[in-house]
């Protein structure tokens, strides 16, 4: 009898061990990428987007603005730092003198605007910290036309909903021929104050490898958001269409749309 | 009294209720959200594997530095190099972390349970006689080990303290918290600063789960484990009567 509760026992010990076993090593078999598992884990990202917007929505706060002793010595290029792009290479050899900025989609009135139309719109000047999804941080002093005032001019249509950005450079040479830099951020982020088509850079023309001749400020988001070498503006109902489908290239390969984190 | 001769041991040990369902619960969802987040935590600081103090990077002179390459792969989530999928393994289970704080927290407002907690003169005095004791591992029986000793005491303050910084130097790397919230950055010191508060405490906890373990298993680990589990905790009388 006693003999038996033992051997009970072990068997009883030994199937939890096995059981433990066998779940420590579903936990490392478990493929932390699979596309059910990110499904899942992207809930947090309507969650965090929705939270953050709600926070920031009745103040419409600024991010913080810094000293000129402020400005880091070195700011540090991310992504593409030198387009390939032929048309690219010979609008910045011309110094882009003949470079238009195209704004069209969804809007009353297509543009095409030059440096010297953009720097004739109301601009705004302001020294920003700009935080890399990677980790780090560096602050300049950005001067730019507003993003608001291009749209006012170019009378967005009541079903726009997105401004997407479209960029010379390639950062990725990749079969389906998505490997074009762009980006989307909605009318709340387009309409910010602080939200600019900078083309100056600590006083200076935007040089190339910050994104030269235009590069957004979304200044409450990541760095991605904030696309370099922009060549065109579109307003759009959605970007279900562009890429693949998640609203820019780096959410194309997996990052969040809402950068607010 | 003693005429009797040596006193015997009791045969049927007394078992008592020793953490409610809602602590077991909460217990069990922070020990999985601390591991997804460390492990996660470490798959984004490695994508820049230094640290700074103040607002910026300061690339030429970090605080420290693991480059280029950072935690090895085994100690990351995912374990490739996937600072996208790092990131939303660690979002989605920050967002865990703190609503089962929340539930935790309040619970234990509620219950006085900070009171019990809050370790009194006599405590701190014997905090000597604590470290003599556990450093010979001789743990408190009878009811003695019902209640928490001082060093038990100050360690679960501290890492209940440590989880509501954690976040908020989490939170002051948020762009967009920033905005609402500027203050932040001025508490912290800025963001590179919040960052590599936000490791430090990180690594705090991590020496906390270590002794913590070591504890559960020098203690007592099936009585530890189960009591965790169900809420039962078997209580060995002390073999002399004091």
């Amino acid at each position: 009898m006693k003999r038996e509760t033992k051997l009970t026992r072990r068997g009883t010990l030994l199937k939890l061990l096995a059981g433990g076993g066998a779940l420590s090593l579903s936990g490392c078999g478990l493929d932390a990428r699979s596309p059910a598992a990110l499904a899942v884990l992207e809930t947090a990202e309507t969650l965090t987007r929705t939270v953050q917007r709600a926070l920031l929505a009745p103040r419409q706060a600024l991010a913080r603005e810094y000293r000129p002793e402020d400005i880091s010595s070195y700011f540090r290029p991310n992504g593409s730092t030198a387009p390939d792009d032929p048309d690219y290479q010979d609008a910045a050899a011309s110094g882009f003198a003949d470079w238009r900025l195209e704004v069209g989609g969804l809007v009353e009135n297509a543009l095409k605007l030059s440096l010297a139309d953009l720097r004739a719109l109301p601009s705004r000047s302001q020294i920003t910290r700009h935080d890399c999804v990677e980790g780090w941080s560096c602050i300049a002093a950005w001067k730019g036309a507003r993003l608001a005032s291009v749209l006012a001019a170019a009378r967005l249509k009541p079903e726009a909903r997105f401004i997407a950005l479209f960029c010379a450079d390639t950062l990725e040479q990749s079969l389906d021929g998505n490997g074009r830099y762009y980006e989307t951020i909605d009318l709340v982020d387009a309409a910010h104050p602080q939200t600019i088509l900078a083309y100056e850079m600590n006083g200076a023309p935007l040089p190339v490898e910050h994104g030269a001749p235009l590069r957004l400020r979304v200044e409450r988001q990541l760095g991605y958001k904030m696309a370099k070498y922009v060549m065109r503006i579109e307003a759009i109902d959605s970007f279900a269409a562009l890429g693949r489908g998640r609203g820019g290239f780096w959410e194309d390969r997996g990052y969040e749309w809402y950068a607010g984190i | 009294m003693s005429a009797v001769g040596p006193a015997i041991p009791l045969a049927v040990p007394r078992v008592v209720l020793r953490h409610s369902a809602l602590t077991r619960i909460c217990h069990w969802i922070n020990a999985i959200c601390f591991f997804a987040l460390l492990m996660s935590g470490l798959q984004i600081f490695n994508a820049h594997p230094a640290l700074n103090f103040g607002q910026t990077t300061d690339f030429a002179r970090p605080l420290l530095s693991l480059a280029p390459t950072g935690f090895p792969s085994w100690a990351t989530l995912p374990e490739a190099q996937d600072l996208a999928v790092g990131r939303r393994w660690h979002f989605f289970f920050a967002w865990a972390l703190v609503l089962n704080g929340v539930v935790y927290l309040g619970d234990l407002l509620l219950r006085g349970g900070v009171r019990r907690l809050w370790p009194n003169v006599s405590d701190l005095k014997s905090i000597p006689h604590a470290i003599v004791e556990h450093a010979r591992l001789r743990f408190p029986k009878g009811d003695a080990a019902l209640n928490y000793n001082a060093l038990q005491k100050l360690a679960y303050l501290a890492a209940i303290a440590a989880f509501p910084l954690l976040i908020l130097a989490g939170l002051t790397m948020s762009p967009a918290i920033d905005a609402v919230f500027p203050g932040l950055l001025d508490a912290f010191g800025g963001r590179q600063s919040a960052r590599t508060i936000h490791f430090l405490l990180a690594s705090f906890l991590v020496a906390f789960v270590v002794v913590h373990l070591a504890m559960v298993v020098l203690s007592g680990v099936v009585n530890n484990v189960v009591s965790m589990i169900t809420g039962r905790y078997r209580i060995e009388e002390s073999d002399h009567e004091a």
